[in-house]
């Protein structure tokens, strides 16, 4: 029964020990399997006496030296690891010899010599026989009982008083007993409490002897005799030697041959194949082949193209990719003394570089005659008359010129100017007629259209004055004087943008007859067709800019409601009642007579500066001060039909003639553009434009030239004012 | 409504293009291998017509490849072979590693090898693309053939490359298609017509290279072995249309002396051979021994639509180059030790000289025309205008005439140096010389002049002064009212200024874009019309500065 029991306990304890499962105490079951046995289960205090006190027995003696040696171990754990090589050299472990050291001591003790008490559970924790009678089981498989311990306290202490030995007393785990230790144990766990080796004789600082050194030492290591087959050849070997060499004799085995790295040439293109060429061909962009070298790489080129001293620093300092030649023309005297061009393996590697790295396009390299360029147009001297040659200069102002007029009859011209006066002129002659003093710088003068009457519109400051020259026919302007003082004034007054004023007598004497007084300074005045309106131009920001004026009513009105803008210039058109008005970038067109806007012509320019109407009424051009030309076909869109830029500087006015196929702009450098500007019926054809001639003669002064230009009403004669305060004349 | 969305870049230009990095990834190779098959398959990067569509948008600056480029890199056989060798590279690395020997021989042997024909094949369809592009190829392998033999690169190349170039040279000998030859600073040009087609290449002067340390050999290497299949296939077909041997042989007593005892096939193996055959001085053993020199004769087949004048221009321009072809023939050549000996054994063998290096070979037979001692230059010169030029200018101790370049055709309106305006003039058949001798009249006359000026130089300054005194009395009479002159007008000039003026106006009608042009090509008219000019200018104040110093010194010596 006893040993199935203990086989049972071993094996929980194995399993316990592979499963890592806290198992159940076998004591119990043990009980158990005992009780229904032969032998009633004796107390434990009745079995004691078995039990030595000491509870020495071989096992616990072994657990305890066990225990120690393993302290032991770890403690020489240390030292041994540090000295390896004096480890070898120790005949055996300090465990084993701690053990043998020990045991001796242990094993005579006189209360039981014979029994062999030894616990046989094993190492397990004693805890587990906590609750019972018994500690363990002896080699026989009887129950090891507990000593009785019934000492209380008082007991233990007054053990602790009497009994000399009680310092060097342990209780044995595993059989319960008490020991006394000897005195070569306590001094083992004194070395081992102070850190030193368990073995008094053990001497750690032995001197080392290096047996396997790196020397060759002349002796060997060990006295084995060399073994047979280190000096018999091998069979083995021999076998595969031969076989080989039987597979060479029988031309199995050829040696390996040289490798030929010459390459092989053979005929390549022997079938060339236009079809096989890739599609991607299509796409390739050849390489262009380097640049030829001219003469200036010679090693003795002619000496012109050598570099002076100044093109020499200015080739330096130049970025080198800015450099037109990559190297400086040198001349030498022979062959022999040119010496090696050191940039010679860079210029490969560049191309190198160049060839697989520099992306590749398609240029369209522009090849063509510049000649061809040019637009193939009518020659200007087929499309004569035009104005060719400076014929006259009126000298007289003493200021720039800002405006001209011309009589209807194409005989006198009429001029204002900054120092305040304005001239008549008689054209054919070039002589000042009369000069009217204004008092103020004038703006823009009008002569108006109408050949009946004589009148001139001038803008002086903030009044429009009409002026009756008294030049020509005497019954002429006799006749508009009539007219003007013919005037029956309205019943009511009623209310006008502006003050009508006639003249006083010293101004009538001048020839002033009416004054057209405005509220703020007026820019332009320009008449209608038939003589009896006209309009000017405010410099204000208001609707009030542009007005509209009757002469023969000596009535105003202000036309817009509402401003869109500063108006540049305001014109009639010659024929049908339209009414154009240009403000900076905008032309508008109002019908009059419906009172409504019919058209806005965008100007394409950033800042109109002038205006002129085609006789004809369906073209316009604008000369804008971003020294552009626009010219407008009304029936064709409202956008310029074309836009010449042929002038430097701004313009200032352009000017259309009445007969001749003919236009003019004006510009600030000074010269006057005459173009052929032929319309035609034929609403298919487009207006054929032609510039013929380029007039110069005015001097540039104060960075104006030309500020004003006009046709003559009958002659292909241009007149232009400039900033050199001179009037001339152009035929 | 309906349909997918369009996506912006997903199609059009954007999908056509593939930037460097993508191209990469999508042939998992590195880059120094992507840049190498690059290069030996001739792909380069393309710029895009809208750059900002192809980068989706973006303007950072990129490379830009063609796709198809790329897809098309994509089955190319040679991907593999750089993986192979990447994979022999890491074993070998290890193999050292481990002081494996033998190993390492064995990789050695099995080392991973690639051949370029099909890809010669690919880029050049035609043997005459082959042709076109052979400039670059000729440049390099004549550059690596002057390499020293140690460092820089494999041995083998650079005596491959030597070959490949000898063997070129020996070919426009045999063919007689040498054109022109320039010495410039940097090197030596020449310029061939093979089949039609100019090869134009460099070699530098033979001195030893100053290796630069910012150029990198492993691309110019890449280049070469590319560039090394393409001239041997070249060169191997050019020799079969001459019906010559490939690889060479050389003719006659040569070849018997230089048949090796072993039976070798080739003399190619040993270096004697290629020394013999850079010599340049044998002519070249040919497949069908010629029976005699039968040059065929051409039958002319008018082109239709060719004018008789084209015509006999062409025939001129055809007796011009028999005439070149033969240009020195009967004169026999002594190479001093001090002139570059190979350039000009190239050029005097091409032009039927006969070449002897210090010493005759032969012994004395008397000289067929008495004995010339012109420096290289003539040589060069001589070739390049077509006629022997005459050999007085080029004595020794005289200053040596400029050296032209052949490559430049002047247009008109370019600057022409007067040297060559001379040549020309030689080339019709004008005699040049006597103009010479007039200059020089003229000069002594000069002197004259001033001599006299010098005398006369007292009553000169009376006579100032009596003119002095008529013009102030003009000026006296000028306030009184003197009958008037009838101007004479120049018609013609009037007739030139209408036109001018006329040009003038149109031009002032041009459209805007026009006009741009029109001003772009005029200013690249006048900047060229400027430099030729300054050319003039220069070429005039150094003609002057030499003349009055050659007064200078006639009146020192005669002081």
């Amino acid at each position: 029964m006893l040993p199935a029991s203990i086989i049972g306990d071993r094996r929980r304890r194995a399993r316990r020990h592979f499963r890592n499962v806290p198992a159940v105490p076998a004591g119990p079951f043990h009980q158990r399997t005992v009780m229904p046995g032969a032998a009633p289960a004796p107390e434990p205090w009745d079995l004691w006496p078995h039990a030595d006190p000491g509870g020495r027995g071989t096992k616990g003696r072994d657990e305890a030296t066990g225990a120690l040696g393993a302290a032991a171990c770890s403690r020489y754990g240390q030292p041994k690891k540090a000295a390896a090589g004096r480890a070898h050299a120790r005949p055996c472990h300090p465990g084993v010899h701690l053990l043998e050291m020990v045991s001796p001591a242990l094993t005579p003790l006189p209360s039981a010599p014979l029994q062999d008490i030894r616990n046989t559970v094993g190492n397990i924790p004693m805890e587990w026989y906590q609750d019972f009678p018994h500690i363990g089981y002896n080699l026989e498989g009887k129950k090891i009982y507990k000593p009785i311990r019934n000492k209380d306290e008082l007991d233990m202490f007054l053990e602790k008083m009497e009994n000399p030995d009680y310092w060097r007393t342990v209780q044995d785990k595993m059989t319960g007993a008490d020991i006394k230790l000897t005195d070569e144990q306590v001094d083992l766990v004194h070395r081992l409490q102070k850190g030193q080796f368990g073995d008094v004789h053990f001497n750690p600082y032995e001197p080392a002897v290096d047996f396997f050194t790196h020397e060759v030492m002349i002796h060997p290591v060990t006295n084995r005799p060399a073994d047979k087959r280190s000096f018999i050849p091998s069979l083995i070997e021999k076998e595969k030697v031969s076989k080989l060499v039987h597979a060479i004799k029988m031309g199995w085995i050829k040696p390996r041959k040289p490798k030929d790295d010459t390459p092989t040439y053979y005929d390549l293109w022997a079938h060339e194949d236009p079809n096989s060429i890739l599609g991607r061909h299509k796409m390739h962009v050849p390489a262009p082949k380097m640049k030829l070298p001219g003469h200036e790489e010679s090693y003795n080129p002619p000496p012109e193209y050598l570099l002076s001293e100044e093109e020499k620093l200015a080739w330096e300092q130049q970025e080198p990719a800015e450099r037109k030649l990559n190297f400086v023309p040198q001349q030498y005297r022979c062959l022999r003394a040119v010496p090696a061009y050191s940039r010679f393996i860079h210029e490969r590697f560049e191309r190198c570089l160049d060839l697989y790295l520099c992306p590749r396009q398609r240029k369209m390299r522009v090849n063509v005659d510049p000649e061809d360029l040019i637009p193939k147009l009518p020659k200007p001297r087929d499309l004569q008359p035009f104005p060719t040659t400076q014929a006259l200069v009126y000298r007289g102002h003493t200021s720039l010129v800002r405006c001209l007029s011309i009589s209807p009859s194409g005989q006198w011209l009429v001029s204002g100017s900054d120092d305040c006066t304005v001239r008549f002129w008689e054209v054919c002659t070039a002589r000042c007629m009369k000069t009217l003093p204004v008092g103020g710088v004038v703006k823009s003068v009008a002569w108006n259209p109408n050949p009946t009457i004589c009148l001139v519109a001038i803008c002086v400051e903030q009044s429009v004055l009409l002026v009756n020259p008294c030049l020509g026919d005497k019954l002429l302007y006799g006749a508009t004087d009539q007219l003007l003082e013919s005037y029956v004034a309205p019943e009511e007054e009623r209310v006008q943008p502006v003050q009508w004023v006639t003249a006083t007598m010293e101004e009538h004497s001048k020839g002033v007859r009416l004054v057209v007084q405005h509220s703020k300074a007026v820019k332009q005045v320009t008449w209608h067709g038939k003589g009896d309106y006209f309009a000017s131009v405010v410099s204000d920001n208001s609707n009030m800019q542009v007005l509209i004026h009757q002469t023969s009513k000596r009535w105003s009105q202000n036309p817009f409601r509402k401003s869109k803008g500063l108006v540049q210039c305001v014109l009639f058109h010659p024929i049908r009642p339209y009414f154009f008005v240009a403000t900076q970038r905008y032309v508008r067109v109002y019908n009059l007579l419906k009172q409504e806007l019919t058209k806005k012509l965008m100007t394409n320019c950033k800042w109109v500066s002038s205006m002129a109407i085609h006789p004809g009424g369906d073209n316009i051009i604008c000369g804008s001060y971003d020294s552009k030309l626009a010219w407008f076909d009304l029936d064709l869109s409202t956008r310029p039909y074309q836009l010449l830029r042929h002038h430097k500087k701004a313009l200032r006015s352009v000017a259309f003639h009445k007969h001749y196929p003919l236009f003019a702009s004006g510009s600030d450098d000074g010269t006057v553009i005459v173009c052929h500007g032929m319309v035609y019926n034929d609403l298919l054809q487009n207006p054929l434009l032609v510039p013929v001639k380029v007039l110069k003669g005015h001097a540039m002064t104060l960075d104006l030239g030309v500020l004003d230009v006009l046709f003559h009403p009958t002659q292909p004669w241009v007149f232009s004012s400039g900033a050199d305060s001179t009037v001339r004349l152009y035929t | 409504m309906g349909g997918l969305e369009k996506k912006k870049y997903e199609r059009g230009s954007a999908t056509n293009y593939i930037t460097r990095n993508r191209a990469r990834k999508k042939l998992q190779l590195s880059l120094p291998d992507f840049r190498r098959l690059c290069i030996l398959k001739g792909i380069y990067p393309h710029e895009p017509k809208h750059k900002k569509k192809v980068n989706k948008g973006s303007t950072a600056a990129r490379t830009f490849y063609l796709l198809k480029d790329i897809k098309f890199l994509l089955h190319e056989p040679i991907v593999n072979k750089f993986r192979e060798y990447k994979v022999f590279v890491r074993k070998l690395r290890k193999a050292y590693g481990k002081s494996e020997w033998s190993t390492v021989d064995r990789l050695k042997d099995n080392k991973p090898s690639y051949k370029l024909d099909h890809i010669v094949k690919e880029r050049y369809p035609t043997f005459v693309d082959a042709l076109r592009d052979l400039d670059d190829a000729l440049s390099m392998c004549f550059l690596f053939s002057t390499f020293p033999r140690t460092g820089k690169c494999h041995v083998q190349t650079i005596q491959l490359c030597r070959r490949l170039a000898v063997e070129f040279l020996n070919y426009v000998i045999a063919s007689r298609s040498l054109r022109k030859v320039f010495l410039s600073i940097k090197g030596i040009y020449y310029q061939a017509e093979v089949l039609g087609q100019p090869v134009t290449w460099i070699t530098p002067y033979t001195f030893a290279h100053d290796h630069p340390t910012d150029v990198d050999y492993r691309v110019m290497a890449t280049f070469t072995e590319f560039y090394t299949t393409l001239l041997g296939f070249v060169n191997f077909r050019l020799y079969h249309s001459l019906n010559l041997l490939y690889p060479p042989k050389i003719d006659g007593q040569a070849d018997v002396e230089l048949k090796p005892a072993e039976g070798k096939e080739y003399a190619m193996d040993s270096e004697s051979y290629l020394e013999k055959l850079s010599a340049l001085s044998a002519s070249l053993a040919r497949v069908v021994a010629p029976t005699h020199e039968d040059e065929v004769e051409m039958d002319e087949f008018p082109v239709e639509g060719e004018t008789a004048e084209q015509m006999d221009a062409r025939k001129k321009e055809q007796e011009a180059l028999e005439k070149h072809k033969k240009l020195f023939e009967g004169l026999r050549f002594f190479l001093n030790r001090e002139v570059p000996r190979e350039p000009l054994a190239f050029i005097i063998r091409y032009v039927v000289g006969r070449l002897s290096l210090g010493r005759p070979a032969t012994p004395c037979l008397p000289p067929p025309v008495t004995l010339r001692v012109p420096p290289p230059q003539w040589v060069f010169d001589s070739v390049n205008a077509k006629l022997c030029l005459p050999v007085a200018d080029y004595f020794p101790g005289v200053l040596l005439p400029p050296h032209l370049s052949p490559f430049v055709t002047e247009q008109e309106g370019d600057y022409v140096p007067p040297e060559k305006l001379k040549l020309l003039a030689m080339q019709r058949g004008e005699n040049p010389g006597d103009s010479e001798e007039e200059e020089e009249e003229e000069e002594e006359e000069e002197d004259e002049n001033d001599k006299e000026e010098e005398e006369e130089e007292d009553e000169s300054e009376k006579e100032e002064e009596m003119k002095l005194k008529k013009m102030e009395e003009q000026k006296t009479q000028s306030n009184k009212v003197t009958a008037g002159k009838l101007r004479l007008e120049d018609k013609q000039r009037l007739e030139q200024e209408q036109q001018s003026e006329e040009k003038r106006l149109a031009i002032m009608m041009m459209k805007k874009r026009e006009k741009y042009l029109y001003k772009k090509i005029m200013f690249g008219k006048k900047r060229k019309v400027r430099e030729a000019n300054k050319l003039a200018a220069k070429r005039k104040a150094h003609d002057t500065a030499v003349k009055e110093e050659k007064k200078k010194s006639k009146k020192a010596r005669r002081a």
